[in-house]
Order: structure tokens, then C-alpha cells, then sequence
């Protein structure tokens, strides 16, 4: 049998069965918007009157399943610590890399156009994403997505100025510390309701004013905490594989 | 329960989700195709807005357009680095 013949003997009554399976799945899917979930309506109806928080979905995140979103946070935390372990210099790549270290490439960017743009692009950029973190609990946003705004607002940085500004504004030494702090900052606003007597990740400020950067109470702290760990874990994973592709990148052109 | 009928936006933005999906899948050129996803994961963007999801949007919008292309393409280009280094080794 060739290769060919071979490869359609695996492929079509594969194919054939997955097709089939698809289609008995697809016949038996609830008509297009028929929602079956009951939670999703229960938190509708008490997310406002309860948490003060006009956007549901984070009051979900960080107040109704408070303790899964602490989870997640740590796994992006292991994740980026995984991914720093796993780029770290071997002993042998050192001694090489060091010159390299030393003396990045020049690549700024020449083009005064392209610059100023760009440096008004990470501004904007920036503001957006604070505002997406700031009104979390108000409108559509908050830490998460706010937090991954903001520091691909910064990989800005590298695409338009250039790789020497990029590391100089991003260092491990600022960046290792404000990530440790917002993931820990979430386990301490935990344990503080716990000291004071009560569950884990209690709100213990008060539901505040609905509409309002006070609504939402000791989950708005929990926001600023989950953007901060996220906006740094997305700086340092952005740090480590640009390093990965710049320094070889500089090795072999010089 | 209310139910939602699909409207011509959302239908019109479904289809052509199918299609930026048909086209990442067989494109063959790497860069190309990095680029490709970066549009098909903004057409997802748009189908979220459509289907009330801005939440959702948003994560995607960050993830699909800036996070995700970077992080492939450094990947690529290192992996690619390594194998010209390989062949000049062997050669």
C-alpha cells in the first residue's frame, strides 16, 4: 500500500465518524439564544441590589466565585514563572550572551513620524486601560482585561521607539516586585475578612454607590490587585520572548 | 425564558467567522497565517459584540490582536534561527 493509500485509510473513516458525530451534535443543540442556565439570570437580578456593581460579570469574578478567580490568578502566576525558568541563560549560552547583554542592538526607530505616533498611541493606550481597570465594576472591563491593555499599551514601546528604551523602561527588578504584590494583594484582602471573623473573601468595605468608583467595596481593591499581577505577569512574558528572538537576532548580525 | 432570534448582523458575522477560520486553517505561509489569525480573532471580537459578550470582547481584542502574534511569531522566528544554525552545522 503507498503512503497515499495509506493516508486515506486513516483519513476518510476518521473523517466519516467525526462528520457523523458532529452532525448528531449539531441536530441536538437548543434552538439559537436559548439560554438553560438559571444562574445567569439569578446574578442579573441580584448582582445590582446585592453588590452595587452595575457589571455583573465582574462581580462574579470577584465577588460570587471570588475563590476561582484567586486560583486563576495564581496559575498565570506559575505560568509566567514557568516560562522565565524555562528562558532562563544555560551555563554555556552565558558566556556568550554576555557581550550581548551588555550592548543591545540598535534598532531605534528613525522615523520621528513613527515615533511621536507612537508615543501618543502608548499614552492613549495606557489611559484607555486604566479606565477599563478604574470602571471595572461600572461598565464592560476590569482587572483582567485591563491589566493585558496595559502592558501591550507598553510592548508599544519596542515596536516604535526601539529594543534599548524597551528594556530600560522594563526592568525585572520593578516588574518582579508588582507582580508579587498583586497576586499576594488578592490572598491578603482574603485573609483580612477572615481576621476580622469572617469567610474568606468577604466584602468587608460595603456594597458603596452603585454607578460609582465606590461600588463594589473591597472588590474594586481586589480589581487593582488582579490588573496589577496581570499587567506585570504580560510584561515580563513580553520581556522574556523578546529577549529570546532580539539577542541571537544581535549575535548573528554582528 | 426569552428566546433570540438570529438576526442578519449576527448571521452575516457568523459567516464570516467561518470563512477567517477556513483561511487560517489553509493558509500555508507562517507569517501570512500569524496575520491571518490576528483578523479572524478580530471578526470573533465583533461576533461578541453582536452577542452582548463586551467582556469577552475586550479579552479577545487584547489577546488576539497583540499578545498571541507576538508571542508566535518570537516563538517561530527563534525555532527558525535554530534550525538555520542546525543546517550550517551540518553542512
Amino acid at each position: 500500500m503507498t503512503r497515499r493509500g495509506i493516508r486515506a485509510a486513516v483519513a476518510v473513516p476518521t473523517l466519516g465518524v467525526l462528520g457523523v458525530v458532529l452532525f448528531w451534535g449539531l441536530s441536538g443543540l437548543p434552538p439559537f439564544g436559548n439560554y438553560h442556565g438559571i444562574y445567569g439570570f439569578l446574578i442579573n437580578h441580584r448582582a445590582l441590589p446585592q453588590r452595587h456593581t452595575t457589571n455583573a460579570v465582574t462581580a462574579t469574578v470577584f465577588d460570587y466565585r471570588g475563590f476561582d478567580t484567586m486560583g486563576e490568578e495564581f496559575i498565570l502566576f506559575a505560568a509566567v514563572t514557568g516560562v522565565v525558568l524555562l528562558l532562563r541563560k544555560g551555563s554555556e549560552e552565558s558566556d556568550e550572551a554576555e557581550s550581548e547583554d551588555q550592548e543591545p542592538p540598535e534598532d531605534d526607530v528613525r522615523s520621528d513620524a513613527l515615533r511621536l505616533f507612537g508615543m501618543l498611541a502608548l499614552a492613549a493606550g495606557a489611559l484607555v486601560a486604566l479606565w477599563l481597570i478604574a470602571y471595572g465594576l461600572v461598565t464592560p472591563g476590569g482587572g483582567f482585561q485591563g491589566g493585558v491593555a496595559l502592558a501591550s499599551a507598553f510592548g508599544l514601546l519596542y515596536l516604535t521607539v526601539g529594543y534599548r528604551p524597551w528594556t530600560r523602561r522594563t526592568k525585572e527588578a520593578a516588574l518582579d516586585p508588582l507582580e508579587g504584590v498583586g497576586a499576594s494583594g488578592y490572598v491578603v484582602i482574603g485573609l483580612a475578612a477572615l481576621i476580622s471573623g469572617l469567610p474568606f473573601l468577604t466584602n468587608l468595605l460595603g456594597p458603596g454607590k452603585p454607578g460609582t468608583l465606590w461600588s463594589g467595596g473591597s472588590l474594586s481593591f481586589i480589581n487593582w490587585a488582579v490588573a496589577m499581577e496581570v499587567a506585570a505577569a504580560n510584561l515580563i512574558l513580553y520581556k522574556e520572548f523578546l529577549e529570546e528572538y532580539i539577542v541571537p537576532l544581535a549575535r548573528r548580525g554582528g | 425564558m426569552p428566546l433570540a432570534t438570529l438576526v442578519p448582523l449576527q448571521a452575516s458575522i457568523l459567516v464570516l467567522v467561518a470563512f477567517g477560520a477556513t483561511a487560517v486553517a489553509l493558509c500555508r505561509n507562517t507569517l501570512r497565517q500569524i496575520l491571518l489569525s490576528g483578523v479572524y480573532g478580530l471578526l470573533l471580537v465583533l461576533l461578541f459584540v453582536v452577542l452582548q459578550a463586551p467582556d469577552v470582547a475586550l479579552s479577545m481584542l487584547v489577546v488576539t490582536t497583540v499578545a498571541y502574534p507576538l508571542i508566535v511569531l518570537v516563538a517561530i522566528a527563534r525555532t527558525r534561527a535554530g534550525g538555520v544554525d542546525a543546517d550550517d552545522d551540518d553542512s
